[in-house]
Order: C-alpha cells, then sequence, then structure tokens
C-alpha cells in the first residue's frame, strides 16, 4: 500500500473510533482515548530511534515536556489553534533532539542514552526555576468549554482526541515510510553494524540526527495539546518518568522492528493502564509495566511481533524481513 | 568582601565533603560501566534500596546506619552477583546488551522505585545517629560530622578497592577484564566469573553509599534520579576506568554543585553536574585521566 492509501485507511478507521466513541456520548472514553492516542504517538517517536536505529533514549519525558511547555508558553504570550502549537511543539523538540545528538552521538551509543536521561533532569531544573511558565508552582490553562465548527457544536475534549488521533495516523504514516525507503535501511544498518555500516559509506552521523531529530519532533507533538488536556501543568507530572518508561516499554513489548510494534504495545498497555488505574492504582499499574518490560526483554526479546512471527513461521529471529539478530557493535 | 570569601571558603570546604560521598556513590559505576561496560542506570536504585535497609535496621534496632550497611554487604553482593547472571545469560552472551540490556537496567530502576514507592510512601525518611547534629567549629569554619564522616567512609572504601583492584589477583583479573577478555581466557581465567565478581562489587558499594546518603540528607524513593546524571557525569569526567581520576572529578563535581548552591540557590545544583557532562562529552571524551 502506498503511504497516501495508508494514511487515508488509518484515517478512515480512526474516522470509525471516533464516530462510535461519540455514539456512546461518553466523555470519560475519550480522556482515556486520548491518553493511548498519545502514547502511539510516543512510542512510535522512540520506535524510529529506538527500534530502526538502535539508539536508546530515555529522556521522552522531557521531550514530551518541551513540547507541553512550549505550549504554555504560546498560551501566555499570544493562544493560537492546537494544530500549530503541535508544530512549534514539534519544531522545538525537534532541535533539542538534533542538538543533543550532535553532542554526544559521535561516542558510544551509551552515552547518548545517558545524556537524554540527564536532560531530562536539567529541563526539569530549567522549567522549576522559569517563573514565566510558573515555575515549580505550575501553570493553569483554562480549557474551553466546547468549540463551534460550522454551526456544529463538540465539546472541547472530543476536539482534543480528534486532534490526537490525527497526529498517530501521522506518525503512523511516517514511521511506515521510514521504515520502506532508503533512509529505513540506512537506519537499519546502524543498529545491525554501525562500523560495517560507515566502512560501506553509509552517512552514519547524518542519519542518525535525521533519526533524534524525527523522533524529538514526534515526542515534542505528542506533548503540545497535553496542558489543554491536563488544565494543570506542573513540571514533575509533564516530566513524569511514567512517560519515559512507556515509550520505551511499548515498542519493546510490541516489537521494535516495525511500525505495528509500537502500535500494538500503545493500544495494549495504555488500554490496561488506564484500566488498571481506575480498578487498582496508579502506583501499582507504573509497576505492572515495569515487570512487563523487563519480563519481555528477557523472555521475548523481539516483543509480541516476534512471537507471533515465531508462531506461525517457526523462525526465531526474522521480524519481516529483517535480522535484528545482533544489536549494536 | 570579608563574608564573600567566607562565604566562599565554607562552600569550598562543603563542595570537598560532598565530592567524598559523590566518590563513593559512583564507584559502583565506575566498576560496572566503566571497567565492565555494563550499563547500569539502575546503579542509583540499588543506593537508595541501600538507605532503605539502613533505615529500617537503623530503625528497628538502633544500629549507626554505617555500620548497619556494612553487614548487609554479602547480601548486597549476591544481589549484584545474581542481576549479573541475569543479564549475562539473557543479553550480554546473544550480543544483545545494547538495546535490550539498557531497557532491561532501566526497567529494574524503574521498579525499584516504585516497590520502594508502594511499601514506604513517598514520604522523607531519615536516621538518627551519635553525629548527625554535632558539628565542628573552626574560626568562621564549620564542618558538620553529618559530612565529614561520610565523606571519610568514602574515601576509605574507594581507597580500599582501589588497592584491591591493584594488588590482589582478582583485582588485577578485573582490570584485565575491561582490557582483553580473550587474553584473560586464555590465561585460563573465566571471564564471566570475574565480571560476576566484579558486578557483585559495585552493588555492594552501594549499600555503604545508600548508608552515607540518609546519613547526609532526607530521602525518599525517587531522589535516585538526581543521581543518574550525577554518577555518570563523574564517571565519565573522571575517564571511565580510572578511579584516582573519579575522586578527583567527584570532588570538582561536588565543589561546582556546592558554589552554585551557595551563590545561585540549591535549585539550581542539578543543571551543574548536566552542564560538566555535556562540556566533558563536547571537548575530552577521554576524561581527566583517562587513557
Amino acid at each position: 500500500m502506498r503511504s497516501p492509501a495508508f494514511f487515508l485507511v488509518s484515517f478512515a478507521v480512526g474516522l470509525v473510533v471516533f464516530v462510535l466513541a461519540r455514539m456512546l456520548d461518553n466523555d470519560y472514553l475519550f480522556f482515556a482515548g486520548y491518553t493511548v492516542l498519545q502514547y502511539i504517538v510516543l512510542a512510535t517517536g522512540w520506535n524510529i530511534l529506538g527500534g530502526y536505529t538502535g539508539y536508546v533514549n530515555f529522556g521522552s519525558a522531557a521531550f514530551f515536556a518541551l513540547g507541553a511547555y512550549s505550549t504554555v508558553v504560546l498560551h501566555k504570550a499570544f493562544p493560537m489553534p492546537i494544530p500549530v502549537l503541535m508544530l512549534v511543539g514539534g519544531i522545538v523538540s525537534g532541535l533539542v533532539g538534533f542538538g543533543m545528538g550532535y553532542l554526544t552521538l559521535r561516542l558510544r551509543g551509551a552515552f547518548f542514552s545517558i545524556a537524554t536521561l540527564a536532560l531530562a533532569v536539567v529541563l526539569q531544573t530549567l522549567i522549576v526555576n522559569w517563573d514565566f511558565v510558573g515555575g515549580s508552582r505550575g501553570a493553569y490553562i483554562i480549557r474551553p468549554h466546547h468549540l463551534e465548527i460550522f454551526d456544529y457544536e463538540i465539546g472541547y475534549i472530543q476536539y482534543l482526541f480528534f486532534t490526537m488521533m490525527v497526529l498517530a495516523v501521522l506518525s503512523l504514516t511516517v514511521a511506515r515510510m521510514v521504515e520502506r525507503s532508503r533512509l529505513g535501511y540506512g537506519f537499519a544498518t546502524i543498529r545491525d553494524d554501525e562500523v560495517a555500516a560507515e566502512a560501506c559509506g553509509v552517512p552514519t552521523l547524518k542519519l542518525k540526527l535525521i533519526a533524534t531529530t524525527l523522533c524529538g519532533a514526534l515526542m515534542g507533538m505528542a506533548g503540545a495539546p497535553f496542558p489543554y488536556y491536563i488544565g494543570y501543568l506542573q513540571p514533575s507530572s509533564a516530566f513524569g518518568l511514567e512517560y519515559a518508561v512507556n515509550a520505551i516499554a511499548m515498542p519493546m513489548i510490541g516489537g521494535a522492528t516495525s511500525w505495528v510494534g509500537p502500535l500494538i504495545g500503545a493500544v495494549l498497555l495504555g488500554t490496561l493502564q488506564q484500566v488498571a488505574t481506575v480498578t487498582i492504582s496508579s502506583a501499582v499499574n507504573l509497576l505492572i509495566v515495569g515487570l512487563l518490560l523487563t519480563g519481555f526483554v528477557i523472555i521475548a526479546p523481539n516483543g509480541i511481533l516476534g512471537l507471533f512471527h515465531k508462531y506461525f513461521r517457526g523462525k526465531t529471529d526474522f521480524v519481516g524481513r529483517r535480522r535484528i539478530d545482533r544489536i549494536g557493535p | 568582601m570579608g563574608i564573600t570569601a567566607e562565604l566562599f571558603i565554607n562552600a569550598l570546604i562543603a563542595g570537598i565533603l560532598l565530592g567524598g560521598f559523590y566518590a563513593a556513590v559512583t564507584v559502583g559505576i565506575s566498576i560496572s560501566f566503566g571497567i565492565l561496560d555494563i550499563v547500569n542506570i539502575a546503579h542509583p536504585a540499588f543506593i537508595i534500596l541501600g538507605s532503605y535497609i539502613a533505615y529500617i535496621m537503623n530503625v528497628t534496632f538502633g544500629i549507626d546506619p554505617i555500620v548497619a550497611s556494612i553487614v548487609v554487604l554479602p547480601a548486597f553482593y549476591a544481589l549484584g552477583a545474581a542481576v549479573y547472571e541475569l543479564y549475562y545469560q539473557s543479553f550480554e552472551k546473544h550480543g544483545q546488551e545494547a538495546l535490550r540490556g539498557l531497557a532491561f537496567f532501566f526497567g529494574l530502576l524503574f521498579i525499584t522505585e516504585v516497590l520502594l514507592i508502594l511499601v514506604f510512601g513517598v514520604d522523607y525518611r531519615y536516621v538518627n545517629s551519635a553525629y548527625t547534629d554535632h558539628t565542628l567549629h573552626f574560626d568562621a569554619f564549620d564542618i558538620p560530622l553529618r559530612m565529614l564522616i561520610p565523606c571519610i567512609v568514602a574515601l576509605l572504601m574507594v581507597g580500599l578497592l582501589l588497592i584491591y583492584l591493584a594488588r590482589t589477583f582478582i583485582g588485577r583479573a578485573i582490570m584485565a577484564v575491561s582490557q582483553d577478555q580473550l587474553a584473560l581466557q586464555l590465561m585460563g581465567v573465566n571471564p564471566v566469573s570475574i565480571k560476576r565478581i566484579a558486578f557483585g562489587i559495585s552493588i555492594a558499594s552501594a549499600s555503604i553509599a545508600g548508608a552515607l546518603l540518609i546519613v547526609i540528607q532526607p530521602v525518599e524513593p525517587s531522589v535516585g534520579r538526581e543521581y543518574i546524571g550525577r554518577i555518570f557525569a563523574i564517571c565519565v569526567l573522571g575517564g571511565l576506568q580510572s578511579l584516582p581520576g573519579m575522586v578527583i572529578a567527584a570532588m570538582l563535581l561536588g565543589i561546582v554543585e556546592s558554589i552554585t548552591a551557595t551563590f545561585y540557590g540549591p535549585s539550581w545544583a542539578p543543571a551543574v553536574s548536566f552542564g560538566l557532562l555535556l562540556l566533558t562529552l563536547a571537548f575530552r571524551p577521554a576524561g581527566l585521566l583517562g587513557r
């Protein structure tokens, strides 16, 4: 399937979900669904760098929060519609991703991972000390109750859900496009053996920078509407460790070598967490995510997709067309 | 002018004491990341675990936290050896440590933190011991025992480890495993068991570091996160495999953080380590005493 067709088909699927949810007329569905969609974007963004290129980003929360806080800044200066905010958040996070990559990617891969982890702490320190966006007290964003489009009234949470759905479809399309392009094959060579790739003339640094920028931009875009969703944004919620762990756990559990993996992981894990938060407690639901992540990386290294392929083809280390037997140098 | 100089020297002393403590926190990561090449980002979680165990023993039995941490050293060693065994069997053996190994340790960090929150809640916990409230006064300079004793214990621990690595057979084998695993194998030593011992030692050091941490400041489960950036910054700045370099880097970071906290406010201190880490990575990735 070509990319535009893929986009239209997945958009249609999303639209059906949206209309079904509207027919049920339960606002909680939109609140829960928004979170799941947001995780689809985060997981897909992580996977472009982590799954395709083999570089682990621990700072997903930082990129997410950057998107959210650029919205807060713009909200205070001059308010704009959500899609524009997403674009701005994406640009800001993408630039930071580029800068991080430029400083650390010439060294061993582990340095990049550590630097992303530290980035989250430092950005949080900066935000806590920045009074304009509320500092450690946080910032209030008053969400309009509803929106009118062509005399047709629509609840604001439904509008947020809809824009996030479009973003999720868009990011899946991008991931699928990257996966099947020259760029994606370049990423895969870096993941499988960076030294060999470099020796064969693959411009590894350039490709890695493209991957970090794409990854940062998608995460920033996922974070941009967040202040409107939550209504009250404080540093500890925007930089929550749950974003970092979920962004890693979802692709790893779903299967990190294909765009389908993060989608499966985000839908399964996201729904599970919504259910667990309501029925048990939010601390326990994070524990479940941690246990699932470690359990899956030990027992099922290629995630659910890997299990699926193993079951149907009797091959252990093939997912789709790619060997992912050895990762990194 | 006089007050500023006094303030500065006090900040300097506090920084040196803090740096000694940072050396204890980092020595574990110097062994696992610097020498063994295992990116154990869960190390801070083990340190917090050490803090809580010292806390429990202090509250229930009234044992001094540092003594308590020495008592539980064997348990931490065994825990470290077990974690390494799991890591080796699941990842290192198959050459999958880059992506999945990192995710594994991240999961471990997360699980430990959430478990501690579930058991102890997010309240700050602190310990009582004979020296927590005493301060030595020299003219205008104050040296709180709460900082001095952890610093001394930390330097003792690092010194002992340094002697162990340089003088004993296993210590030398640990240094050798970082240089040439195959050569070690040809000498008739099993690199996996050497690495298991080394990783056990690195986690055991977290027990003592944890006790020192809870002596210095009250602890809650997510405090460990602040140390992730710090310990890796110190380890990289010191030059990965060099323990003396690590101690110098720890002192440097302690001093810079303490001066930042004194003159610009403590809320800026966490940003210092990251700035230092980035500068090191950008300008001298080999570190201060790196080879």
